[in-house]
């Protein structure tokens, strides 16, 4: 044996050894119990928790985007529709080499180095799996040369995404209205549930006011995803329903007609079914291309539309407030009848200018040469030929209170209620108004401006066209409504409202008043009637922009255009069963007769020659609910 | 024939192992260690994402273990005793080597390329260490004398540096206790036992200063409050012990653990594999591993004791309690216990280097438990 063996003590050694085993048998039975009761501790009495955690690990939400509602004319033709863009992607992990396939791309179609700029910012936030875009909105033809090349570039690909488009471009901006991003103050009032699938909203127009109706309703995929967040499997989905789908009262035939007429001038034309509300046409020009604004318009766009001194963006029909002129006197001398205060027969002199008692400075006659109309005027020729002087003495004669009140029931100094956000009120001034608004009293002189629809009176191309529906309707309270159904059902108006009583002889005499401002040869909008094989009833108007002193001559050559009348025209036709009721205003377009009755004609002849086809919002309403599923 | 009965009952305690004796195999530690090796396997396949590939060269390490620890046990525990010193320069030759020659993977050097295979020279360390040690304290006095003591830290404490120079410190720190353990098994002495004692208490604040490196202060910290850093360091714990506490009593199922076949757990192949058991096959399935383990380590150290030298007896012993560390420190690292080091858990990680060490291991506690029986009456 080894030299130390020779005194070993084998038993000793294995004594210790056995001891010392045992120890550490001891030991590690312990630390054993302590590590089986670390897993007894997780594994049971925490598994509740850790199984929840691990669960939230994996299962993620993930919003699947409805498509918007389609918006339809009544004819069924599409206002607002989605179209598919298509963007060009690019997935990092699957491309070989990133600057080879940037380089074959851009040989192939044009890519600014903002496009490689933007995209590269872009890549830094994105994992490695997910798509970047590299360029949006990719033509036709560029979709083609990719398709074609798609065998050399691996890692790119063409994503198709459903954006809104509006085929008619200007001819609906204002009033259907485009949708846009949503911005941060939005996103802060919008429900993130509702809208967490969708990246715009509807930013004016119908599609503002029915935004909840077009959304739709966002569907949900429950995937489980791994620990970067890659989708592994989708465990349950339930699909995004369509926003519903409108149809409009619009006729966009008519719309064509009536924006086109506008030519170059500035102005807003509201067209109303007289029989129903529906609005056949609105109109603001100029107009702008909504579909600029869907998916962000540029800088430079921008600012080209809110500096243009026409302002483009401003939403005249509802928006903007004019002296109504002359165009509110069958009004006013339908309120006198009824009320007592003149009567069919009262006629009035007029030397072309008004003395109040009291008060030095006259009112003139702002519609004839020197001299005025002359003697025996009475209500039907003051229509006719739009004289002032007789409004001054019968407005003195109603007062204030009476004409204002009535006035209201025709639609004016209120919003009219109609489907559309931004609707502004006018002013219908009063005592009360003026006590308010002023701080001071209402005087007499104060009531002679309003006879002729100036002074403080103002009010919307939108409530020009209801007062003219309530005149043609004989009273009855017509609300203009833009959307006709909802997904293929009729909409029901909410407002059951009681009906004008006023007596058919004055119906029919100021109706027949208003035939002969077009009709007659002293009519100031006789110019139109050439040709006419129906009736229109229409009133003109002019509304001023400066003030002209008594004395002065109104002279257009000597002013700036901008300074100009304004000119107006409300109507309806024909003139037995009045079916459309129009206002409408030309910003210095001078006089109601020349510059805005034609347009008016233009538009009634339009819907008059389509009155065949009138039954077409039923059809309409029919194809809506079929396509509402698309 | 009396003789030859009498010395064959002696060799045979438990019955007969004819069969396994004259292969010097010892039959009940073979079959828990396929048990557990097939068991490793099974549980690879999922962790590693059914990669076959994996699961078939963890298979095929496992054949040049089952190899290398039938070749190991054919030579008799006299040669490895003798022979120790020797590997032991190789081992230390080879750790030299890895600083000039080493491969290594995330700021570690701790490879060999063989050419045909990488290999970790530290590995070998965790059996070679206490062999020597074992070697050396075995012919001499116990308890062990001041003397011996400071030779065998001497041979603990150079491999040891070189692999925590490496860094591994969680090698490091098993290759010492591999041959610490020999000390405390030979005896040493309990005032020595005390004063190693507060001398390590001492070191920790120099080693936390000098020694460990950010990233291990880091796991430490880590431990302490893994909530801090979700997605940082904190990652690893917050995602095992979900998986481990997701799985319960019965677990998800093989491959339906979705912290594991998700990636939400890291490592999930190599170091937190038993994440995946638990999440996977539930406390059922851990209590199944550990009984395993517990049989297992219980066989080692019923062969230390049966042992006919006192280089045997320290070998086995050592080895046991390497083998209960390994197990010990890898569970509780997962489960958030301890701070993270790189300590795979024994036959059921992924990694061939630490499968054929611990093969080797058990080669020699099967030479010991096949030792003829020396009947000190002839003496």
């Amino acid at each position: 044996m080894i030299h130390d063996a020779a005194f070993s003590d084998p038993a000793r050694e294995r004594r210790i050894f056995a001891g010392r085993l045992f120890l550490t048998a001891l030991v590690i039975t312990v630390m054993a119990v302590v590590v089986v009761f670390r897993y007894v501790d997780l594994q049971i009495n925490r598994h509740q928790n850790f199984a929840t955690h691990s669960d939230n690990n994996r299962l993620h939400v993930r919003p699947a985007a409805p498509s918007r509602g389609l918006i339809y004319d009544r004819n069924g033709e599409l206002l607002a529709d989605n179209r598919p863009t298509y963007n060009l992607t690019i997935v990092r992990e699957r491309s070989k080499s990133l600057d080879e396939l940037l380089a074959t791309i851009s040989d192939l179609i044009e890519i600014s180095d903002e496009d490689i700029n933007r995209f590269t910012k872009r890549l830094k936030r994105r994992k490695p799996y997910e798509q970047t875009p590299l360029k949006f909105n990719l033509t036709e033809q560029e979709r083609g040369v990719l398709a074609v090349n798609g065998f050399r570039l691996d890692g790119a690909e063409i994503t198709a995404r459903l954006t809104r488009f509006y085929p008619n471009r200007e001819l609906f901006a204002h009033v259907i209205g485009y949708v846009g991003r949503i911005n941060e103050r939005e996103s802060q009032s919008i429900d993130s549930i509702a809208y967490s699938g969708t990246d715009s909203i509807g930013k004016i127009g119908i599609e503002k006011y029915y935004e909840e109706q077009l959304l739709g309703k966002v569907g949900s995929e429950h995937v489980e995803t791994n620990a970067r967040g890659r989708v592994m499997r989708i465990l349950e989905s339930v699909g995004p329903a369509p926003g519903d789908s409108l149809t409009m009262f619009l006729d966009s035939r008519l719309q064509k007609v009536a924006y086109d007429a506008f030519e170059d001038e500035r102005g807003a034309l509201v067209a109303i079914d007289v029989k129903t509300g529906g609005i056949l046409s609105i109109v603001s020009a100029p107009s702008y291309d909504p579909n600029l604004f869907v998916s962000g318009i540029s800088q430079k766009n921008y600012s080209q539309l809110i500096n243009s001194p026409d302002r483009p963006m401003f939403d005249r029909a509802i928006r903007g407030q004019y002296p109504p002129g002359s165009t509110i006197k069958p009004l006013f001398g339908l309120i006198g009848l009824h009320n007592n205060t003149i009567t069919m027969d009262y006629t009035i002199n007029d030397p072309g200018y008004f003395f109040m008692e009291g008060i030095e400075r006259p009112w003139r006659d702002h519609n004839s040469k020197r001299g005025g109309h002359g003697r025996g005027v009475d209500l039907a020729e003051a229509i006719i030929e739009s004289c002032d002087v007789y409004f001054y003495k019968m407005s003195v004669k109603t007062g204030i209170d009476l004409l204002s009140s009535y006035s209201e029931l025709f639609g004016l100094g209120n919003i009219t209620g109609i489907d559309l956000p931004g609707e502004r009120p006018g002013i219908m001034p009063s005592r009360d108004w003026k006590q308010g608004a002023k701080q001071e009293a209402w005087f007499n002189g104060d009531t002679i401006n309003v006879s002729i629809g100036q002074g403080f009176m103002l009010a919307t191309p939108l409530q020009l066209a209801v007062m003219s529906a309530r005149i043609a309707s004989r009273g009855k309270m017509v609300t203009p409504q833009l959307v006709h159904s909802i997904n293929g059902v009729s909409k029901v108006s909410e407002v059951t409202t009681t009906d004008l009583e006023i007596n058919s002889e004055y119906w029919d005499y100021v109706h027949k008043a208003m035939r002969d401002v077009v009709h007659s040869t002293k009519g100031t909008a006789k110019g139109i009637s050439r040709g006419l094989d129906y009736e229109i009833a229409g009133k003109t108007g002019t509304a001023q922009v400066i003030s002209i002193g008594a004395e002065e001559e109104y002279d257009s050559s000597k002013i700036d255009k901008s300074k100009w009348d304004h000119a107006l025209f409300v109507a309806f036709a024909p003139v037995d069963d009045p079916q459309i009721a129009i206002g409408l205003i030309v910003e210095n377009g001078e006089h109601g007769s020349s510059a805005a009755a034609p347009i008016a004609r233009q538009v009634i002849d339009a819907y008059m020659k389509s009155r065949p086809e009138k039954d077409s919002l039923l059809l309409a309403s029919d194809s809506a609910t079929q396509q509402g599923g698309r | 024939m009396y003789r030859d009965d009498f010395v064959r009952r002696m060799q045979s305690p438990g019955g007969d192992r004819r069969t396994g004796r004259s292969m010097h195999l010892d039959i009940p530690l073979l079959l828990i260690l396929a048990a557990l090796c097939l068991s490793g396997l099974f549980v690879l396949y999922s962790a590693s994402g059914q990669s076959l590939y994996l699961v078939k060269r963890q298979a095929v390490f496992m054949l040049f273990g089952f190899i290398a620890m039938i070749t190991v046990a054919q030579f008799p525990v006299r040669f490895w005793e003798r022979w120790a010193i020797l590997f032991y320069l190789i081992g230390l030759f080879s750790l030299v080597a890895v600083i000039f020659f080493g491969v290594g993977a995330k700021g570690a050097q701790r490879w060999l390329d063989l050419g045909v295979t990488r290999f970790q020279p530290s590995e070998l360390m965790k059996v070679v260490v206490p062999m020597t040690i074992s070697a050396f304290l075995g012919k001499r006095y116990i308890p062990p004398s001041l003397q011996h003591i400071f030779v065998s830290l001497v041979l603990i404490l150079l491999p040891v540096l070189l692999i925590v120079n490496q860094p591994d410190l969680g090698t490091a720190i098993l290759v010492f206790a591999s041959g610490f353990f020999v000390l405390f098994l030979a005896g040493l002495r309990k005032r020595y036992l005390v004063s190693a004692f507060l001398l390590a208490m001492a070191a920790i604040p120099s080693l936390w200063v000098f020694v460990m490196r950010d990233y291990q202060k880091q796991r430490v910290l880590t431990l302490l409050s893994p909530e801090d850093d979700k997605l940082g360091a904190g990652w690893n714990i917050i995602q095992s012990t979900t998986a481990i506490g997701s799985g319960g009593l019965t677990g998800k199922g093989w491959m339906q653990g979705t912290q594991s076949q998700l990636n939400f757990l890291p490592e999930s192949h190599t170091d937190f594999i038993i994440a995946v058991l638990a999440e996977e096959f539930g406390l059922i399935g851990v209590l199944y591993l550990c009984a395993l383990y517990f049989i297992f380590v219980g066989r080692c150290m019923l062969i230390a004791l049966n042992s006919q030298s006192q280089f045997g007896r320290l070998i086995a012993g050592s080895l046991s309690l390497t083998f209960f560390i390994y197990i010990f420190v890898n569970m509780s690292m997962v489960s958030g216990i301890l701070p993270v080091v790189g300590v795979p858990l024994p036959l059921i990680s992924y990694g061939g280097t630490s499968i054929v060490a611990l093969f080797l291991g058990f080669g020699i506690l099967m030479a010991i438990s096949t030792e003829p029986k020396r009947i000190r009456m002839e003496l």
